[in-house]
């Protein structure tokens, strides 16, 4: 008999475990939720891992989805077993060529974490839509609910396909599944033998393009016989059912559980049925099985093609009513597509039976039992939601949110940590011990924030004697623990404790005093749910063991202390035994560090007594000032304190249109220590405020007389700037304390030294919580300082520029983020002028994740505009801004001329003539455009008073990280630098694709270890700005602000004043590299030093006057590549983890680097002539500021 | 004329030794380098412990950073099966240097534990290294600190090497004992097979500009080797173990001296940095011609002649010799 192990996974793993082992070639491109399937893939062909043939399958990354979808296409068409994974936006990329792969009758399963479809705004979240977009294209779909059923159908679905010929979408739900971390029965190898039969692989095989013999696919049809040759399929689909149940049969016979097409559960007399896809069906299961009514559940399982006498059969008889809930929306039909397959299968079947429908679950929302009982008590709306609260349109159906199902012999526990601490690391491994060492069936789902730094995660644990369906989030938990004490300020962390529960608190205080420092919702519920309460100082046990920051043994020690899910002794060695095995590898000292925490830790857990009254006077913060607007109050503020969803369908904006300069009310108070300015040692260079990735340092210069009323301890001292102590101007740098995430990169670049002690520079770091009083009053003052006057300051030079006010501040990113701080940059330069065009990515993120945005905007109301379209095509999408600012701006032109009598010819021709390359002509054509518009009160001036702003300049900003301009969006970009439009392209380069988790892209140099270059990158780095040079006519430009910040300014100061395409492409260290954040300046700069990062800057405007274009900013090497490269994991860890292969490609890095700056060194050594064309086209201006070195 | 000597109980063709100079020893090609050029033995660059530790735990700390915060990014790494963090690279550097060259092979190590200095020991002796060197490389800086404990852990730790490993162990030893003949004998009591003399430390520097301390490698000089040859002419005949001269040896006579001071082998670092592998030719070709020209038969004739048992003045070697240095120094 086959014995199959029981192993916690996610559905991700459970998929592609076994995707793996039935295919031969793995097409892969990163998209949540579905990128660790490509990751598993990955790693395991690195690793060596065979597939039932006995085979490493071949997996290779594309560039893009579509190219996955190509290559697939290919690899099947030439006889290998393919498949890939993606998701969403993915799938839409895909779906030209499933039409193919289903019109050709190719077995094939492409394996779905379905999420949601960009539209109002983009979601990484959970729900049918993508599926539901390619359900027209002749696949077959199958849809899983649960990890367990995620393994199985991944087999069937193959299994299926190669004997029906039809190809497979199998899909799961993003997160809920996808990402669900679940025990379940791992198929055993036999089984995945079994069920594939060899002799239907082999047909496939004999049905490959071969030279061999020859065939012709792909032809051109014509009227004549296009329509017949489509109908040729029909008797696959109309065999595909069959094929599909056969092999449920089959595997119900090898492995034991048995799936059908559509099956039934509940009420065998039931009245009311529920009839639905996915992992809501498992909250539905678990309801039905509560309710013990007339009421039943149908789950679709196959859904294309959809057999509607089997779906119709297996309703009972009894059934009155049918809701179908749909995850999707299809704005405009006549009913969710399942909906409609239902009312058509009733209706052909000749059934009179009452069918309503209506949607649910849309990007992950949560779908309780509460929910479905609401929909089982609905007898009359049609076309419902349920889930949210519709105020507008009134689609909603209440329901009771104390309802619950919970069964009460498992056990449920929620977890509120910080990202940084480990908890849901911790938490992962706590479902492993009690999943594989106890009968248990276990249960994990982890919800994270939407920002990259000082983000909280909570977790949802569930674990008891029968298969967990509750794929839902704790609300009736046993235990609740706080793992950060600073969340209890702001979220109420015991809502979800059952009275007689537990609450465990990490705190710097002691039993004794800790009730004393709890604010009143925590006391109030403490006392009235009676809840045992316990307390451990987690950081000092931890800092004791050596562990530094990471609680996350500590905590989990005391949960299996406390909990009384396992025997205390039992648990601590199933703990000790779990970090032997998961930290094994990294070497006896991590080892050992954690035992000693797991040793450490009880003697620390102490049980707090609770007293019968509440007696703090603290109550919860709100989540942004009283002060701020009303949107951010009502809207954005509940999003804050994790209220959003109870916001009704009324509160959101129509079209996806939300307002900017909406951070600055977030105050997040995440940075344990904040720089601190010393006026007497500081030079006044603003290196700090250059680099400061979240814009929480500022520098002002101003007339001492607005210092009257300045706080106590605001600091300020004469400005030093030659143009400025003349004036006897004074001087201020000062820090957003409750904004700054604390990185320390302000401190690390500055290059002032205390003279007594030099170990203190002139920002220094210090303790937030003792400040944060008075440096939030100290902000406000000097927010409310004048701001300079742009005109005046010269640009050039960093200490002026960097006075200009920052449009981008205080953004979500990674504490001590590398693309930032080119970001805030633009914005300070240009960002009263400009457009931005925002690829999807980590830009796109912490730019424009609700709540709040950093994109901000200054006294006037003007900033950046933004919009984020899509991952490929952003190069495309701010051209079209840029085509249509210019169209614009040559309508109102005409107009212009064409109401001169009315605007008068003087300011026609000063508006039309207008010098605009400086902040001054800038200014001055506002002002013009301003009396302009005073004048344009008649109705047939309404036209040119509607476009008269376009007069003004305006600066169309195309944004992106190297995974976009590299790769799934190059091709677009070359066309956009082909085009010679006026746009500025900001290549924030990782060299890694960043926002999806560290997958390689073709940025990343050579032997660095990525996730799809699990073995390090054999390949070098694709040199994007030489491609780019290439034309001739782009403004080419390479920076790294940590090597060369003034050379960073000057290159996109001549950028943006260049009347054509500008590519800077600007080095961003990152999280991914696997640095030391803090310090992340310096490996800018080694990266320079050593030649792996060159700076240079191409001008098409020098060919004009003979001069040569290429400007090579690089010196020559001062060290070797290696140094740089042992200074961040992505190289280092190669040494570690393949040594002899580490050595070759460092190697060739080294030659890389030689060879590519040798070819520079050429470029930048030609003699070059005038150039007629460039002369004759450079209506290009020469650059209009003043730069110094 | 017969140059051998014995270094460590090993008969060596020469006492010109390739010392642990990093950068050197890390190619085996440049191993193959020095046989070729003459060597008689080479000490192989120091496995550190320290470093050792400092990688994994700065690996564990890579891996782990940012992970399980952000939806999209639950972490940044895949994870390798496995990872080399022990002394492998090591390891196989002793096994491939041993298969590229046929003169010995020392290897070197520096630990920052008892227990890492005796694992490593046992498991460089199993790589095939023909003798170990320990390179303790100590500065005490505990206030609190007693001389007589940091003596006491040199002879620690090389009591515990000695008792797991059966190749000979030699100890390179810093110049800054109040007594180096006292603990020279210490060493040489618990069973040091060689004493190697001194241990050039690092010695900061200030860089103005940056006003930050770099540790800034210095290359040794000429007159770096008066030191050693003081403390080696003091200990010839009266320690068992063999003594290694190294710091300053740069030329065939720099040799020559050593030796007459009672050095078994002399180690060569600086001046190959500086001149290349090659330079061992010119530095055996001097001392064979000034043999030649002073009808010396062999290195062993020479080996002490000048020690402070054999030489006619004993006291030269002594603090005395200072003062009267300074007594009878003139200035041009």
């Amino acid at each position: 008999m086959t014995k199959r192990q029981f192993i916690t996974m996610d559905g991700n793993e459970a998929v592609a475990y076994v995707a793996y082992r039935v295919n031969e070639v793995i097409a892969i491109y990163p998209i949540t939720p579905s990128s660790p399937m490509g990751e598993w893939a990955d790693q395991w062909a690195s690793e060596d891992c065979l597939n039932i043939w006995g085979t490493r399958p071949a997996v290779m990354e594309m560039q893009s989805e579509g190219g996955a979808a190509g290559a697939v296409h290919g690899a099947l068409q030439t006889g290998s077993l393919t498949t890939t994974f993606t998701a969403s936006q993915g799938l839409l990329l895909m779906i030209p060529n499933m039409y193919k792969i289903a019109g050709e009758l190719t077995p094939a399963v492409f394996h779905i974490a379905a999420r949601s479809l960009a539209a109002q705004g983009l979601s990484i979240f959970g729900d049918h839509q993508d599926v539901m977009a390619a359900r027209q294209t002749g696949w077959a779909m199958l849809c899983s609910n649960n990890v367990q059923e995620a393994m199985d159908f991944a087999l069937i679905a193959q299994a299926a396909s190669l004997e029906s010929r039809i190809p497979f979408l199998h899909f799961f739900d993003g997160f809920r599944t996808s990402h669900e971390v679940a025990k379940i029965e791992v198929l055993a190898e036999d089984d995945l033998r079994a069920m594939i039969d060899d002799n239907l692989v082999l047909a496939h095989r004999a049905r490959a393009l071969s030279p061999d013999r020859p065939v012709l696919r792909g032809t051109a049809q014509n009227p004549d016989v296009y329509f017949q040759a489509r109908e040729t399929v029909n008797p696959f689909y109309a065999k595909c059912p069959d094929i599909v149940q056969a092999q449920m049969d089959k595997f119900a016979k090898i492995v034991g559980r048995q799936y059908r097409l559509y099956e039934y559960h509940g009420a065998p007399d039931a009245e009311h049925v529920i009839v639905m896809m996915g992992s809501g069906c498992e909250a539905a299961h678990e309801t039905v099985d509560f309710l013990k009514g007339k009421v039943g559940l149908l789950k679709v399982r196959l859904y294309r093609p959809f057999d509607m006498p089997r779906f119709v059969a297996a309703l009972p008889a009894s059934v009155k009513q049918i809701t179908v809930l749909d995850r999707t929306k299809e704005p405009g039909s006549a009913g969710e597509p399942l909906y409609q397959d239902v009312v058509t299968a009733l209706a052909e079947a000749g059934k009179s039976i009452k069918v309503l429908g209506g949607r649910y679950g849309l990007s992950s929302k949560e779908f309780t039992p509460a929910m479905v009982k609401a929909v089982f008590e609905n007898k009359t709306k049609n076309h419902f939601t349920v889930g949210i609260h519709d105020d507008v349109t009134h689609t909603s159906l209440a329901f009771d949110e104390k309802f619950s199902t919970e069964p009460a012999q498992v056990v449920r526990a929620v977890f509120y940590g910080l990202g940084s601490d480990g908890t849901v690391g911790a938490n992962k491994n706590s479902i492993k011990i009690i999943g594989e060492n106890t009968d248990n069936y276990a249960q994990g789902y982890f919800v994270y924030d939407s920002k990259k730094s000082g983000s909280m995660t909570v977790s949802h644990l569930r674990f008891g004697p029968q298969p967990i369906r509750s794929t839902y989030l704790v609300s009736q938990a046993n235990f609740v623990a706080c793992h950060q004490p600073i969340f209890l300020e702001r979220y109420d962390v015991l809502k979800e404790a059952i009275p007689g529960g537990v609450f465990l608190l990490n705190s710097a205080y002691s039993a004794a005093e800790v009730w004393q420092h709890l604010p009143r919702a925590t006391q109030r519920q403490l006392i009235e749910k009676k809840l045992k309460f316990y307390t451990i100082d987690a950081v000092k046990v931890a800092r004791d063991s050596g562990m530094g920051g990471r609680i996350n043994t500590v905590m989990q020690v005391c949960f299996f202390a406390i909990s009384g899910v396992l025997p205390k002794a039992e648990a601590i060695e199933a703990i000790k035994y779990s970090i032997k095995k998961t930290y094994g590898k990294k070497g006896d000292e991590i080892v050992q560090m954690n035992l000693k925490a797991v040793d450490n830790t009880l003697a620390h857990l102490h049980k707090v007594p609770v007293p019968a009254a509440v007696d703090a006077t603290a109550d919860l913060l709100a989540p942004v000032s009283d002060e701020a607007p009303d949107f951010v109050r009502n809207v954005l503020g509940e999003i804050i304190a994790a209220r959003g969803d109870s916001l009704p369908v009324s509160k959101m904006p129509i079209d996806g249109t939300f307002p900017t300069n909406t951070a600055r009310w977030e105050k997040r108070n995440i940075a344990l220590d904040i720089p601190v300015w010393d006026p007497a040692t500081c030079i006044q260079c603003a290196k700090c405020a250059m680099v400061c990735p979240h814009g929480t340092i500022r520098t002002k210069v101003y007339e001492p007389a607005v210092l009257t009323g300045a706080p106590a301890t605001f600091k300020s001292c004469e400005a030093r700037d030659r143009d400025w102590k003349p004036l006897g101007l004074k001087f201020t740098i000062q820090v957003a304390a409750e904004d700054c995430t604390g990185c320390g990169l302000c401190v690390d670049v500055c290059p002032a030294k205390n003279k007594t002690q030099t170990k203190l520079k002139a920002i220094n770091m210090a303790p937030q919580a003792p400040l944060r009083d008075a440096e939030r009053e100290n902000w406000d003052f000097f927010l409310n300082l004048p701001e300079m006057d742009r005109r005046k300051l010269k640009v050039g030079s960093i200490p002026q520029q960097q006075m200009q006010q920052p449009l981008f501040e205080f953004s979500g990113a990674c504490a001590g983020c590398g693309e930032t701080p080119y970001l805030k940059l633009v914005s300070q330069l240009f960002g009263d002028r400009m457009i931005v065009a925002n690829a999807t990515g980590c830009s796109s993120i912490y730019g424009g994740n609700l709540p709040t945005t950093p994109w901000a905007q200054n006294k006037d109301g003007r900033g950046p505009a933004w919009c984020n379209s899509l991952f490929e095509d952003n190069a495309e999408f701010g051209l079209g801004f840029r085509l249509s600012v210019d169209k614009q701006t040559e309508f109102a032109q005409e107009l212009l001329k064409k109401h001169a009598a009315v605007v008068g010819d003087d300011l026609v021709t000063a508006i039309l003539n207008a010098d605009q390359k400086d902040e001054a002509g800038i200014y001055d054509q506002r002002e013009r455009v301003a009396a302009l518009k005073q004048k344009l009160t008649t109705p047939e001036t309404r036209q040119l008073l509607a476009v008269a702003d376009l007069l003004v300049k305006k600066s169309v900003w195309i944004i992106g990280g190297d995974g976009w301009a590299y790769d799934i969006g190059f091709g677009g970009l070359d066309h956009v630098l082909a085009s010679g439009r006026n746009v500025n392209i900001l290549v924030l380069d990782t060299e890694v694709y960043s926002n999806t988790g560290g997958q390689c892209s073709k940025s990343t140099p050579r032997g660095a270890i990525a996730k799809f270059a699990a073995g390090g990158k054999p390949v070098g780095k694709k040199d994007l700005g030489l491609i780019a040079m290439s034309y001739g006519h782009v403004y080419v430009g390479s920076v790294a602000m940590g090597a060369r910040d003034e050379h960073t300014l000057r290159t996109f100061l001549e950028a943006e004043s260049y009347d054509g395409p500008s590519l800077i492409i600007a080095y961003s260290h990152c999280i991914a590299h696997g640095i030391n954040m803090t310090t992340a300046m310096q490996n800018q700069k080694a990266a320079v030093n050593s030649g792996q990062w060159l700076l240079y800057r191409y001008d098409p405007r020098r060919s004009a006057t003979g001069e040569n274009p290429f400007q090579f900013d690089s010196r020559p090497p001062t060290k070797k590549v290696s140094e740089f490269l042992l200074m961040e994991n992505r190289f280092k860890m190669l040494t570690k983890s393949k040594p002899e292969d580490a050595k070759i490609l460092f190697d060739m890095a080294q030659d890389d680097v030689e060879a590519r700056y040798r070819l520079y060194e050429y470029l930048a050594s030609r003699k070059t002539k005038p150039d007629a064309a460039a002369v004759a086209g450079a209506a290009a201006q020469p650059p209009t500021t003043t730069v110094t070195a | 004329m017969d140059l051998t000597t014995t270094y460590l109980g090993m008969k060596l063709k020469n006492p010109l030794v390739m010392s642990a100079c990093g950068p050197l020893s890390e190619e085996i090609g440049n191993l193959r380098r020095a046989e070729d050029a003459g060597a008689g033995a080479v000490v192989l660059y120091s496995l550190f412990e320290e470093q050792l530790r400092h990688d994994t735990h700065e690996l564990h700390y890579r891996l782990e950073q940012g992970t399980n915060s952000f939806a999209e990014a639950l972490s940044y790494f895949p994870e390798p099966a496995q990872f080399h963090l022990g002394p492998e690279g090591y390891l196989k550097h002793i096994q491939q240097a041993k298969a590229a060259v046929k003169i010995p092979v020392v290897a070197s190590l520096n630990g920052c534990s008892l227990g890492g200095w005796t694992d490593f020991a046992k498991k460089i002796e199993k790589a095939g290294a023909d003798a170990l060197e320990l390179n303790i490389y100590y500065i005490p800086t505990d206030l609190t600190l007693s001389g007589a404990e940091v003596e006491q852990t040199y002879v620690d730790i090389l009591k515990a090497v000695k008792a797991v490993v059966k190749i000979p162990v030699a100890v390179k030893l810093s110049a800054r004992f109040s007594n180096i003949a006292n603990m020279a004998k210490r060493l040489d009591s618990a069973g040091a097979n060689g004493l190697v003399m001194f241990n050039r430390f690092y010695q900061p520097d200030i860089d103005l500009d940056a006003l930050e301390v770099k540790p800034r490698v210095l290359l040794s000089t000429p007159h770096a080797m008066r030191l050693p040859l003081r403390w080696i002419a003091i200990l010839h005949g009266r320690v068992q173990a063999s003594l290694a001269a190294t710091s300053g040896i740069h030329t065939g006579h720099d040799v020559l001296k050593m030796l007459m001071a009672g050095a078994n082998v002399t180690m060569l670092c600086s001046a190959l940095l500086k001149h290349g592998i090659d330079h061992l030719r010119a530095v055996e070709q001097e001392m064979r011609q000034w043999m030649e020209e002073h009808e010396y038969e062999s290195v062993k004739q020479m080996q002490g002649s000048m020690s402070q048992i054999h030489c006619a003045d004993p006291s030269a070697f002594e603090r005395a010799q200072y003062m009267r240095a300074i007594t009878t120094y003139k200035a041009a």
